[in-house]
């Protein structure tokens, strides 16, 4: 029977949301460049999701290799050419946009939950929490991130869990300073005030009204990280810790193919560039995001 | 005697001293005393310069501060012993209405949202479902001039006025008997200030609301308020019935509030030309 009240909200809410994602839509459509962005990140996901399937040599993504092949010059049957064991770089690199790309949302995701509670929890409660919190969030942040996560991937093992579990824990202090920062100022607004006129609870005026409205500047802040992240895995692999071979990985391709630079530098291009592409993807990307969300952060 | 609906008794409220970055900040004793009683169905004003303490007196009313010494009582019961479920039970019977409605409605929520929270937080009062919260929305919505059609809307698609008529819609959702009404013009228009006010003169005759009207426009206290309280930097300089006090001013703080004023006169009844 409560859908009888119901055609007020549809008449109404309908064209109002439409409005105003058509709006924001215009906003982030008038700057070419985070237009780019989204296109190379729908490119990089693509990838990511049917990589391993559009791979123009499959068997050379399952490690099966041949000798006769090894090194051959970019050509038209191999773009990119062919690495040590004779296997398509092209065909790797392509495959190895899933890994990558995975661990980047999984780092960014993980890193982003967890920072956020500890952002939001310290800065909500303040006094001895937010302190004591925040005491530890700096010396996480003091420790640099490739370190920790090598320490902890090292202590965990190898293997692709532990090593987004180990980027992450050294991933989150960012976002719990941002989101510290962001309820701080946003505990102030009179609206706050007014829900807890209204008697709400503070679990309430924590999810219900401060939280929501610093959501932007994480959504922003994830959307830059993404990059970075996948960075950062990628770093993992080329120091040879994370995922193992036969698994392809970009971080693990380049390092394998800096130890035959410069005479067979094509090997180091398809990884390379990839990795290029989608740092750069995402942080236009975010930056887009941040001029529609974010207008205060413009420059 | 008719009890009063809120007394206000010796109330002080120190903000402590602050370090920052730039130095310590001083101590700030923003109330020094204040005592006051509102009678049930009332106007009481309350007047004084910018940072006099008018803020804070409501902020502590509503216990959003607890003062640093004193008692507020209202209808009789000291709100400093409630426990958290009283206070929350109290928070549907006092409300408050802010000064800048650009600021005081969530941007991230609809309309319906805004208006129905105070239903939702006080259900186990009200008992009102998810049909029956969105009627009363609706029916609020009316009571203050707005349309069924704005429920599903943001604030920032709203004038100040609208907005404003919004935040009373809020403020009245829990059913309250007091009203704490922070210069709940002072952000607006003046075509729109009045129609405001008069929104909160009729809704005052319908409902039966006591009001706490918190103003530093004279001429606004004097069209609406019963009784006014002049407050300055935390003290209580004069009070009394609105005639009085305009008529007879006591101390030099209300004449100097009254010269300040723009003068309102009502023309003698010659004919003009
Ligand atoms: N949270 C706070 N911490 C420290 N000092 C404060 C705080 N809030 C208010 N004050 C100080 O208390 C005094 C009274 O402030 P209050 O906001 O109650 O004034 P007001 O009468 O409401 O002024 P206005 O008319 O400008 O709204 C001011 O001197 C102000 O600086
Ligand atoms: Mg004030």
């Amino acid at each position: 029977m409560s859908k009888l009240a119901d055609p007020i909200a549809a008449t109404a809410a309908g064209p109002v949301r439409r409005e105003k994602l058509a709006r924001a839509l215009f906003r982030f459509r008038q700057s070419r460049l985070s237009l780019l962005g989204a296109a190379i990140v729908a490119l990089v996901l693509f990838f990511a999701l049917l990589g391993s399937v559009l791979a123009p040599y499959p068997d050379d993504v399952r490690g099966s290799v041949s000798t006769a092949a090894r090194f051959l010059a970019p050509s038209a049957a191999h773009p990119f050419g062919t690495n040590e064991v004779g296997q398509d770089v092209l065909s790797l690199t392509m495959a190895g946009t899933t890994v990558s790309v995975l661990a980047g949302f999984g780092v960014v995701i993980i890193g982003s939950l967890l920072g956020t509670l500890v952002g939001a929890v310290a800065g909500f409660a303040g006094g001895l929490v937010d302190e004591a919190l925040m005491r530890f969030t700096d010396l996480v942040l003091t420790i640099p991130s490739l370190i920790l996560a090598m320490a902890i991937a090292a202590a965990l093992g190898p293997g692709f869990e532990n090593m987004v579990l180990a980027i992450s824990l050294s991933w989150w202090p960012g976002y719990a300073r941002l989101v510290r920062g962001e309820v701080l100022a946003a505990r102030e607004e009179v609206y706050v005030t007014a829900a807890r006129a209204i008697g709400a609870s503070p679990a309430r005026v924590l999810f219900r009204h401060i939280l929501p409205n610093c959501l932007s500047p994480i959504i922003v802040k994830m959307s830059l990280d993404m990059g970075f992240a996948i960075l950062t895995v990628a770093g993992l692999g080329f120091i040879g810790i994370g995922v193992r071979p036969p698994t392809p990985e970009w971080g693990t391709l380049l390092s394998t193919a800096r130890s035959y630079m410069p005479d067979y530098w094509w090997t180091a291009m398809a990884p390379g560039m990839a990795m290029f592409l989608a740092v750069f993807g995402f942080n236009l990307l975010g930056d887009g995001l941040r001029d529609v969300l974010d207008p205060r952060g413009r420059r | 005697m008719v009890e009063p609906i809120l007394e206000i008794q010796g109330v002080r409220k120190t903000y402590p001293a602050r370090r920052s970055l730039f130095g310590r900040s001083a101590a700030v004793d923003a109330l020094k005393g204040v005592s006051l009683a509102v009678t049930p169905g009332e106007s009481f004003g309350l007047v004084g310069e910018s940072g006099s303490g008018k803020t804070t007196l409501t902020r502590s009313i509503l216990r959003l501060e607890a003062p640093t010494a004193g008692r507020i009582l209202f209808k009789g019961e000291d709100m400093a012993r409630l426990g958290p479920k009283a206070l929350r039970t109290l928070r549907a019977r006092i409300q408050i209405v802010f000064q800048d409605p650009y600021a005081s409605l969530n941007p991230r929520m609809t309309v319906e949202e805004i208006v129905s929270e105070p239903m939702l937080v006080h259900r186990d009062i009200l008992r009102l479902d998810r049909a029956g919260r969105r009627d009363r929305a609706a029916e609020l919505l009316a009571l203050v001039g707005l349309s069924t059609q704005h429920l599903a809307r943001n604030p920032h698609e709203f004038s100040g006025g609208q907005r404003q008529r919004i935040g009373i819609a809020r403020a009245l959702a829990a059913g309250p008997e007091l009203l704490l009404l922070d210069e709940p013009t002072s952000a607006l228009d003046v075509s729109v200030q009045a129609q405001v006010l008069n929104l909160l003169i009729d809704l005052q005759d319908r409902l039966g609301l006591t009001y706490l009207f918190i103003s530093h426009d004279l001429a606004v206290v004097r069209y609406l308020c019963d009784r006014v309280a002049l407050i300055h930097s935390g003290v209580l300089v004069e009070e009394g019935p609105t005639r009085e006090i305009f008529d007879a001013p006591q101390s030099d703080y209300a004449r100097m509030l009254l010269g300040a004023a723009p003068k309102v006169r009502v023309p003698p009844a010659t004919p003009s030309g």
